[in-house]
């Protein structure tokens, strides 16, 4: 079996202006999304306390809500939670719920309620933990860049290097949007999720950029526009291919993996459909408008040169 | 011969393969529920008490799957965890307070491969059912009552040096020494500088005064003993608790992670982990009269206090014996039915005791308890959280004879709160307060929903992406799956190796780690094809294809390596299990689509001498 008996070069580089347009679209929308409705932050970020509690019969919900009202418990929701068995129980953090103990209060008045309430799980997040986890992940996402960009770099040239971040942090930048647009929940797993993606769609460049660099040495004659065209081209079967796989397992946890890995299945699908697409699409034209020319690459890989010069 | 690996590499795959397979297996074993009863005396279990733990269970008619007697501990498996529960509450009411049940999850493994070392990965509370605590350590709190013990100190040292003093308090960041007489002052400098190495002294203008202030070294010398004393006491809580494989650990500057698996009561660990409670011993101050304190006339040496009932008392401020000196502590009833805990003091204290029981028969003696209680108050529309010291007496009896090193104290509300105050005297009073500022806890049936739940997406997927491979590149679809298995083994055997804590986003990290490893097989695939295609001939795009590949699946990996490590670094908890999960995919992938995936290649074509055609 294959998919793609491509003959001859798809001119990808012509179709610039058109994928710039579409990238710079999708992007100033993430913005907007971001800055107008901002994220959906999850406990973790923001502190809280989260109480999953599972009954034999479908959940009263209104009986949980007279709990809690006569706890005077503040801003607090109840939802079912997977199934019409489960509750989730939100409050959010104020001074007042400042209190690990709170919890057990609200589990001890839901046992009075009805004997055969079952505690799935307790999140309690005071507000510093809250930011320092936030804190912790900003710090995260600036090291994952820095560090790409300095191997990067290293290993090709910096122009490379820029075109490859820029390509990958539209991605993050769109994943955050969608996040913000559709007000899903953006937990610790969600941005570890992020991060992931980002140094797996990097690969996509690494091997678009492989190529072009291999280009520089084979397709002596061509014009740079040509042998990016033709890097993209042939490198696209082994592109799609991969993704597909990486994109079959994120379903099975989309699927199987429950509520605790829904978000961040979610996360990584938006990462790996624009993953393809900006990292070819988006890092290849930036390459060829910081202006790469084979000399540059040359004095990278300057031995080999040598060696291909010696009569 | 260029797709033919010498016999050190096939060597090398197999090994890898077998060390792989072996270091594995443990986690096919499942987990026993288990009861496990430990002394928590320094004298072992006996044969002997073995044989009865195990004939009360009998007679109990629950039925043991196995029985193990160790030194230190009896572990008794069971098949189901409701026989492991009742057995439990068998015998904690059984054993008494000399011995710790504690719920476990004995592993299945059999002994050879324990031997060799080999045990399964360690899941995690999200998993296995827990609960997590993150506790901060008030810093503050510990610095002021060091600051407190210094006043003491030096006032005591002052008067039994014959030099007098105006007052010695705590005063606009200081502690300032007011003496009687400035003549005095070099006396007290050189005291200062012969015992209190750990102040700072500034003199200030005023010539009978001297300003002391907490050197920064002593300062920091207090925050880390504060931590380090607190993780002492909140081990010997945990272990008072009955849990199997608590962990406790420092977290930062300030911060302690208590993980409890398998805890169920957790208001009663909270209770247990946060109380800084303890008990203080005074004499009654029957000379002054009580109402006339009341109404603000404390006599010097006194001090007033509230009774259970609001009743006001005055006590004697100097203290028979605290907490401290309590070396064991254990609860039940006493004569009259009434909750007592049993006190044994240790040698000082026990002197102390009994030189004062002696001289004091007949008068009455208070036990005061002190416990700190955070507090939430609006202050100025402001919502503050507060610590308050709660100190109240718990009972008042006459001394009827003289008593030393044991004796029992009642006037508690429940046998509960006896137990659990008990539980606390034995473990140690906390170096300073502690606040709860994260917790997570897991019920035991999320725990085994989450494990299904990331069986299932590993097993789904690899399922999905098998079909798909083997149709897409026939033979080369089956190696590249082959490989893709191994990664999962060795991944899984180093994870193993390591005893690594497995989670559910670590789970969800060997699912992802497959769909990216992939990527390696498809890449080398895809040039073969190209190869191929060019008009190489079979056996040079293969090896043409694995050369060509090679530093392509380096790059790219590196670059995903870098992500791992990044939130290696910089993850908390599960968030780390994921990093270290795919940090580790990614070498055993490299390793697995590169040689293992070659190996069978070679394996299977290497050895023909006319190729015409692959099945690609």
């Amino acid at each position: 079996m294959e998919f793609f008996k491509i003959k001859q070069d798809i001119p990808f580089m012509r179709y610039g202006r058109i994928t710039t347009t579409i990238s710079l679209v999708t992007f100033i929308l993430a913005i907007l999304a971001l800055g107008f409705k901002g994220l959906n932050l999850g406990l973790d970020f923001t502190g809280g306390i989260q109480i999953e509690v599972g009954y034999n019969q479908p959940a009263n919900l209104e009986a949980v809500r007279k709990v809690l009202e006569d706890q005077k418990i503040p801003d607090f929701s109840v939802q079912n939670f997977g199934s019409v068995k489960e509750i989730l129980i939100r409050v959010p953090m104020k001074a007042e719920t400042n209190d690990a103990k709170l919890s057990d209060v609200v589990l001890a008045k839901l046992k009075e309620q009805d004997a055969g309430v079952v505690l799935r799980s307790v999140e309690f997040v005071g507000p510093q933990v809250g930011q320092e986890l936030f804190e912790s992940g900003g710090l995260a996402l600036l090291l994952v860049i820095a560090g790409i960009m300095i191997y990067l770099a290293i290993r090709f040239e910096w122009r490379f290097a820029l075109a490859a971040i820029i390509a990958n942090m539209h991605d993050i930048v769109i994943i955050l949007g969608m996040f913000a647009f559709f007000q899903w929940e953006f937990t610790l797993s969600v941005l570890a999720g992020v991060l992931a993606i980002l140094g797996y769609s990097v690969n996509e460049s690494v091997v678009v950029f492989d190529r072009i660099r291999e280009n520089f040495h084979k397709m002596r004659k061509a014009s740079v526009p040509e042998m990016i065209d033709n890097a993209i081209t042939t490198t696209m079967s082994r592109t799609v291919i991969t993704h597909f796989m990486t994109q079959l397992m994120v379903l099975a946890m989309f699927f199987f993996g429950g509520e605790a890995l829904h978000n961040f299945a979610l996360a990584l699908t938006i990462g790996i459909v624009f993953g393809i697409y900006s990292s070819v699409l988006v890092a290849s034209p930036i390459v060829l408008w910081l202006g790469v020319s084979r000399k540059d690459l040359m004095s990278v890989k300057k031995e080999s040169a040598e060696i291909d010069n010696m009569p | 011969m260029q797709n033919h690996f010498p016999l050190w590499k096939n060597l090398l795959v197999l090994i890898v393969f077998l060390i792989g397979l072996i270091y594995s297996l443990p986690n096919l074993y499942g987990d026993d529920p288990s009861v496990q009863v430990s002394s928590t005396r320094s004298s072992a279990l006996s044969q002997e008490q073995s044989n009865q733990i195990e004939s009360a269970i009998k007679t109990a008619g629950i039925a043991v799957k196995a029985f193990e007697f160790n030194k230190d501990h009896v572990l008794a498996r069971f098949t189901n965890t409701d026989d492991q529960l009742k057995v439990a509450d068998l015998l904690r009411d059984k054993m008494g307070s000399d011995y710790t049940v504690a719920l476990n999850l004995a592993p299945t493994t059999p002994g050879w491969l324990r031997a060799i070392g080999a045990n399964a990965m360690y899941l995690g509370l999200d998993l296995r059912g827990g609960v997590h605590f993150l506790l901060e350590v008030d810093m503050d709190a510990a610095v002021k009552q060091a600051e407190e013990r210094y006043i003491d100190d030096i006032r005591l040292l002052l008067r039994n040096e014959k030099i007098r003093y105006q007052s010695v308090a705590k005063d606009d960041g200081y502690i300032k020494v007011t003496l009687k007489s400035a003549d005095d002052k070099p006396a007290l400098l050189t005291l200062l500088d012969k015992d209190f190495r750990g102040l700072e002294v500034t003199e200030p203008e005023a010539q009978d005064q001297a300003w002391l202030k907490l050197s920064a070294l002593e300062e920091k010398d207090i925050r880390k003993n504060a931590v380090a004393q607190n993780i002492t006491t909140l081990r010997n809580r945990v272990n008072e608790l009955g849990v199997a494989e608590p962990v406790i650990q420092q977290q930062g500057d300030n911060r302690i992670v208590v993980q409890l698996p398998g805890v169920q009561d957790t208001t009663r660990a909270k209770e247990i982990l946060g109380t800084t409670a303890t008990l203080e011993y005074r004499l009654v101050d029957v000379e002054h009269d009580v109402q006339k304190a009341v109404e603000g006339h404390v006599p010097v040496s006194s001090h007033l206090y509230y009774e259970k009932n609001g009743n006001p008392i005055l006590l004697d401020r100097r203290i028979i014996v605290t907490g401290d000196q309590i070396v064991d502590a254990s609860s039940g009833m006493d004569q009259d039915g009434r909750a007592a805990v049993f006190i044994s003091l240790d040698g000082v204290g026990a002197t102390k005791m009994g030189k004062v029981t002696q001289a004091n028969i007949g008068k009455p003696m208070a036990v005061v308890f002190i416990e700190y209680k955070v507090e939430t108050k609006a202050i100025n529309g402001e919502k503050v959280r507060h610590k308050e010291k709660v100190e109240k007496v718990i009972s008042v009896a006459t001394i009827q004879g003289a008593f030393s090193k044991r004796f029992q104290t009642t006037g508690l509300d429940s046998p509960q709160e006896a137990r659990n105050l008990s539980l606390l005297l034995r473990a140690g009073a906390l170096a300073a307060p502690v606040d709860i500022v994260e917790e997570r806890t897991v019920g035991p049936s999320l725990g085994q929903e989450n494990i299904s739940k990331g069986i299932n997406s590993n097993v789904y997927g690899f399922i999905a992406i098998t079909l798909f491979m083997i149709a897409y590149y026939r033979l080369f679809g089956v190696f590249s799956v082959i490989a893709l298995g191994i990664n999962v083994l060795l991944l899984v055997a180093v994870l193993s190796l390591l005893q690594a804590t497995l989670t559910l986003p670590g789970m969800a990290g060997i699912a992802l780690t497959v769909g990216m490893a992939i990527d390696a097989n498809v890449l080398i695939n895809e040039r073969i094809r190209e190869e191929l295609r060019i008009g190489m001939t079979p056996g040079a795009a293969i090896y043409a294809g694995y050369e060509r590949a090679f530093a392509t699946i380096v790059d790219s990996n590196i670059t995903a390596l870098i992500a791992g490590i990044a939130l290696f670094m910089l993850g908390s908890g599960s968030i780390r299990g994921f990093a270290l999960v795919l940090c580790i995919g990614i070498l055993t992938s490299m390793f697995s689509a590169v040689m293992v995936s070659r190996a069978l290649v070679n394996f299977a074509y290497g050895s023909q001498r006319k190729l015409d055609k692959l099945a690609i």
